[in-house]
């Protein structure tokens, strides 16, 4: 007589140390092995689509930062973006520049933040973690200089940037510029031939390129597949066509490549910082825009390159002074498709940590 | 003789317990014997207890500070001077918790899962030699008996983890099981190294026929059982049973209270518990010279909590099936190799000098160098090559800007 056995579900989420807010996997068992995951979410959902249609053009830039609240810049850039498309305004030149140096900063802190989060998952307890937010620590006061906030920033514009940088702030972004790398550097040395990373992550969650474009992934995800698709090369907005930087891309899309590509991106991040940094010119950092704006009748779709992917806002505009729709295309949300593909076949530890690789944020899935 | 005096006699040597013998003895008569030293042996086992609970709780303290220091932060210091009233600030806050059952569980098992795991934890110090002449115990079978009380632990993970009725915490209790039975092969095989040596399974003799530190003369078997003792304590890299990202927390999910408050006191013994068996079995226990013994076995206990909570802060974890895979094809062949190295050479010097321990200290470092080199290389990851066999598939999309 043989023992008898029979999988076991359990909800990983929406309480869960690891589900990076309130995710939830109802995930099939057997043993630690994964036979089934079925992904649940919700419960985050504020309406922000919906808001948007009762706000003007303006206000909707407060909405923006609370979708990807990691990342609250790349939002507000990629929704001003498409505003100046659906009503016709032309950004300044140093406006552009600020606008490329606080997306790219706001690159690296989510990154930062990502790098932190996936060595506490992998069980690193807390040091990692504190670590990564240190560093996150100066970006948020650089951000601080800038616009006076540190999370919901809404620095961006419609037409520009909320105000010019203080003096004291190109300094200050000078400092953190010579000295991130060393962080970095650190970070490689502690991190990148740790034994137990190693055999935790190599091999682990697997994501071939034929599945990562099919599935329409985007970002750090699709380039550790070894896909080199990048928004700021391939379709350039802002001054990105103006800089020199390499796309980082992994080599079969495992949960190593994952990780490494999102800290070789932080480097490629910082050489844009400084070649805008040189680059930039004095002059108006806003051009005159009413600030109740009226977009004549059409629709716009705008798209960068966000932290976590490809960020879409398509509004449509009725001529009104509030966008009759505005949809949000958020690549946490279109990263989660792969879960099924990447978590099947794992078992307990590799599917924290493997969902932990796509790096989702259910402010912006939920939306 | 009756039994009462052939266990006196078995205690001459010990000061602690003298003292309170002749104590107790000046106040009661002398047909009272047996009373004197049941009076005794309770006060010593009372007191041992709760310098076990008191620097249990200074303990949870100093890890919460050097943790925070580890990890870029201050840690607790608002309760008392530099955060040393903490213990007491979390005592009271668990103590009117909700002592929560939940319903699903088995009532009873649930109840005395965690004491089942905190009193095998603080037996194993009553075989555990303090300082010169200063022991509970002196147990001919010593270390026989902390293999065995410590493997207890097992039982009461599981009760607790099969009791909660939690799927989580069923979870953790598997994989504890796992793990914890895993590494006791290791563990035992190292310590019998020390025994081979000393030929006593005493702790006492342990300590008093150790000439030189055994982590000197046997670094393989420290090393095995440093590794195996923190596997058996569950604690990082090997926290698998209670690992916070992936099981919430493991086999104590649904505790709650006092209950809670006792696991996390067994939780927290272990390491104290284990690191002075480390230093009695390879730092020559409490001796040392010119400060006094007890101070000596303090700050060989101390050192060796420190390592452990140095890794703790270090390392991530590893899966489940790499810890089992690393307890039986890593340091079980270790522990093997040591066990017949210092077999051979008891065969060859059975009464050593010291010249010769220096020798077979020589020996064993350089068979402890070449064995774990080779294990690591059999078992160990290839390193990351930047940019190795990338296929870049450039993909030609065609933007078009939308109007």
């Amino acid at each position: 007589m043989g023992i008898k056995s029979e999988p076991v579900t359990i909800n990983v989420g929406p309480q869960h140390p690891s589900t990076h807010g309130v995710f939830r996997m109802r995930v099939t068992f057997d043993g630690e092995r994964v036979l089934d995951v079925e992904p649940v979410f919700g419960y985050l959902h504020r309406g922000t689509e919906k808001l948007a249609e009762e706000r003007n053009y303006t206000q909707i830039v407060t909405l923006t930062d609370r979708l990807d609240y990691t990342a609250a810049m790349s939002n507000n850039l990629a929704y001003v973006r498409a505003v100046e498309q659906l009503a016709g305004i032309q950004v300044p030149e140093r406006a552009m520049y600020l606008r490329v140096i606080a997306a790219e900063l706001q690159r690296i802190a989510s990154h930062l933040i990502f790098v932190g989060f996936f060595l506490q998952e992998l069980g690193a307890f807390g040091t990692p973690l504190m670590y990564s937010f240190r560093e996150r620590e100066r970006i948020l006061d650089l951000f601080e200089m800038m616009c006076g906030a540190r999370i919901t920033l809404s620095y961006m514009r419609p037409g520009g940037v909320f105000q010019d940088t203080p003096e004291d702030y190109w300094p200050a972004l000078n400092t953190f510029l010579t000295e991130i790398p060393h962080y970095l550097d650190e970070y490689e040395n502690l991190v990148l031939d740790n034994e137990i990373l190693l055999a935790r992550t190599k091999n682990i969650g697997v994501l071939s390129h034929e599945i990562a474009v099919n599935s329409s992934i985007s970002g750090p995800i699709l380039r550790a597949s070894g896909v080199k698709w990048d928004l700021r090369k391939a379709n350039p907005y802002e001054v990105y066509d103006r800089v020199k930087f390499d796309i980082p891309t992994g080599s079969i899309g495992d949960n190593y490549d994952r990780f490494v590509v999102r800290i070789m991106e932080m480097r490629e991040s910082i050489k844009i910082i400084e070649q805008c940094v040189q680059q930039i010119e004095k002059g108006e950092v806003r051009s005159k825009v009413p600030l109740i704006i009226r977009a004549p009748i059409g629709d716009a779709y705008s798209r960068i390159e966000a932290p976590k992917g490809e960020l879409g806002f398509y509004l449509v505009s009725d001529g009104s002074i509030a966008p009759y729709r505005c949809k949000i295309r958020s690549p946490s949300f279109i990263n989660l498709t792969i879960l099924h593909d990447i978590l099947v076949g794992g078992n307990l530890a590799d599917l924290i940590v493997s969902f932990g690789s796509i790096d989702v944020n259910m402010g912006e899935v939920d939306r | 003789m009756s039994i009462w005096g052939r266990l006196t006699d078995k205690m001459e040597a010990n000061y602690f317990y003298q003292n309170l013998y002749s104590w107790f003895d000046g106040y009661l008569p002398e047909s009272l014997d047996w009373l004197v030293y049941t009076l005794t042996a309770f006060v010593m086992v009372i007191t041992v207890i709760n310098t076990l609970v008191i620097t249990v709780a200074l303990y949870s303290w100093f890890e919460r500070r050097i943790l925070a220091r580890f990890q870029v932060r201050i840690g607790p210091n608002r309760w008392g001077p530099f955060g040393l009233f903490q213990p007491i600030a979390d005592l009271i806050k668990s103590l009117t918790k909700e002592d929560l059952l939940p319903v699903g569980s088995d009532k009873w098992v649930f109840r005395l899962a965690p004491v089942i795991m905190f009193v095998p934890v603080a037996m194993v110090l009553s075989v555990v030699p303090f300082g010169k002449n200063t022991f509970i115990a002196d147990l001919n079978i010593g270390i026989l008996f902390i293999i065995a009380v410590t493997s207890l632990n097992t039982i009461g993970i599981f009760m607790a983890g099969w009791a909660s009725g939690n799927k989580y915490a069923m979870f953790g209790a598997m994989r504890g099981v796992a793990q914890l039975i895993s590494y006791e092969v290791p563990m035992v095989l190292s310590i019998v190294g020390v025994i081979l040596l000393v030929s006593s399974l005493s702790m006492v003799d342990i300590v008093n026929n150790q000439g030189i530190p055994f982590v000197l003369l046997q670094p393989l078997g420290a090393f095995v059982f440093l590794v195996a003792a923190s596997a058996e304590m569950g604690r990082a890299p090997f926290d698998i049973l209670e690992a916070e990202s992936e099981l919430v927390a493991g086999y104590q999910t649904e505790y709650s209270g006092l209950k809670y408050l006792l696991i996390l006191q067994a939780e927290f013994s272990a390491p104290i518990v284990h690191s002075a068996v480390i230093a009695t079995l390879f730092l020559q226990g409490w001796r040392g010279p010119i400060l006094p013994s007890h101070l000596w076995f303090f700050l060989k206990t101390f050192l060796v909590v420190f390592l452990l909570l140095w890794v703790r802060a270090t390392f991530p974890r590893l899966r489940v099936d790499q810890i089992l895979g690393f307890a039986w094809k890593g340091l079980l062949p270790l522990a093997m190799i040591n066990l017949f190295v210092i077999a051979i050479e008891v065969q060859i010097w059975p009464s050593p000098s010291t010249s010769q321990l220096w020798i077979m200290a020589g020996i064993n470092w350089i068979v402890m160098i070449g064995s774990v080199v080779l294990i690591s290389n059999i078992l160990g990851q290839s390193k990351y090559k930047a940019n190795s066999n990338v296929v870049n598939t450039e993909l030609t999309v065609s933007v078009k800007e939308v109007e």
